[in-house]
């Protein structure tokens, strides 16, 4: 099987990329299993890793638009015969399921939600997503001006969280405060920046994966023990808990889920399940799925080439995950290569 | 009280609450008094052991078990 992942930054914010490979290479091997790389940037350390990825194509940024990300696919896929392709950003999901029915013609698979799904989670809808189908969801705003951060302010009151369009949020003590947040993340992400009312609680994560006719076939709820200064999970547990089971699969089965995705939950003092986020793709730290008993990425590969998947029945509970930093070595050359070329087969120069 | 049957414990004092993931250290005494309760021997049989074993006034136990039952109670390790 040739798989296509995209996701490949695996740096202190890392893309889902090189864990979704490292399950794929858990369940199907080294021998059975190319995996190419679809990465943006020449510094991605994915693509420089050995044992993980076979090859790396560079691929035009998601505001290239559909049609370049297309071209650029069929080339690659005439000349490595892509079957499947998984992407992990948020930001290249729409152009992904655009062009999902060109590529199925083309032979290339793919297991995405729709247009439809994906818009109602985003987190300009997420507050509407929730009194639509009974979830708990802070209150937020939608801001374009420092007027509308003033009147939310009022509101929510202090702190509140600031959130960018795609990615990044942070917790704001004073207007002005929130004010800088405000021009930052518009200028990086684009409006509306979102604020929400703070939820003080615990941090749990969900991962779990959907075949698109509400049917949840795993679920695996993880407590962050670590969280940097971007608030992603350096360690984390796998947890048991009915009610977070319960959410992740009314989640699905309302929605009819297709495909991977992580619900970000604060569990208040309270015990109220709150929806902070919900990512329409795998977690970047996806393989404790794998490691607990649950491979999301292969029971999704799966899927996507026709297999019938019967829902997971159980995990194992307690098990921890602590991502640690590696100086990869590569060659200047295969930078080199990759930067000018667009394209790096790993191994030749590779040690 | 009992303590929650899904509360995981170790013989070096670990415990894990599986359905939080919090995790905590417990000394010796606090170890043997955990496996007696998840073994659902009762308040008055491990008071019973406790004051055969240890050089300790019947008195000072039932303060010491009221604060230990006020710590896993905070821990959330009690069935509601």
């Amino acid at each position: 099987m040739v798989v296509g992942v995209t996701g490949l930054n695996a740096n202190d914010n890392p893309g889902p990329g090189i864990a979704v490979i490292r399950s794929l290479r858990d369940a199907f091997g080294q021998d059975d299993l190319k995996i190419i790389g679809l990465g943006y940037e020449p510094l991605e350390p994915g693509i420089y890793l050995p044992g993980m990825v076979d090859k790396t194509y560079q691929v035009p940024f998601p505001t290239a638009g559909v049609a370049a990300l297309e071209e650029r696919l069929k080339v690659i896929h005439d000349k490595e015969k892509l079957d499947l392709v998984i992407p992990n950003f948020d930001s290249e999901l729409f152009n992904f399921i655009r062009i999902a029915p060109s590529l199925n013609a083309m032979g290339i698979k793919t297991f995405l939600p729709t247009h439809e799904q994906l818009d109602m989670r985003d987190k300009i809808n997420l507050s509407d997503f929730g009194k639509k189908y009974g979830f708990s969801v802070p209150d937020d705003f939608k801001i374009y001006t420092n007027s509308d951060l003033k009147k939310a302010s009022e509101k929510l009151g202090f702190p509140l969280v600031v959130k960018g369009k795609y990615y990044e949020a942070s917790v704001e003590y004073s207007l002005d405060l929130a004010e800088k947040a405000f021009h930052r993340l518009s200028a990086k992400w684009g409006l509306p920046v979102i604020t929400q009312r703070f939820i003080k609680g615990i941090e749990i994560n969900i991962a779990g994966l959907g075949d698109g006719m509400g049917n949840t076939i795993s679920v695996v709820p993880m407590r962050k023990l670590y969280i940097t200064d971007k608030g992603k999970a350096w360690a984390g547990v796998t947890i048991e808990d009915e009610k977070l089971i319960a959410l992740a699969k009314k989640f699905v089965s309302e929605t009819k889920w297709k495909g991977g995705f992580e619900l970000e939950i604060m569990r208040d003092a309270d015990g109220e399940l709150y929806i902070m986020e919900i990512n329409p793709r795998f977690p970047a730290w996806v393989y404790l799925t794998a490691a607990a008993g649950q491979n999301q990425p292969a029971a999704l590969a799966r899927m996507a080439m026709g297999e019938e998947v019967k829902p997971f029945a159980g995990y194992e509970v307690g098990k921890l995950f602590i991502r640690y930093s590696w100086d990869q070595v590569a060659d200047i050359a295969d930078f080199q290569q990759f930067s000018a070329f667009g394209e790096l087969p790993l191994g030749s120069r590779m040690k | 009280m009992n303590i929650k049957k899904n509360i995981a414990t170790s013989e070096n004092g670990f415990i894990f609450n599986p359905a939080t993931g919090d995790s905590f250290s417990a000394n010796e005494i606090a170890t043997e008094i955990l496996q007696a309760m998840k073994n659902g021997d009762t308040e008055l049989q491990i008071k019973n052991k406790l004051l055969e074993k240890y050089e300790v006034s019947p008195e000072q136990l039932n303060r010491d078990w009221e604060d230990w039952m006020a710590q896993l109670k905070e821990a959330n390790l009690l069935e509601t």
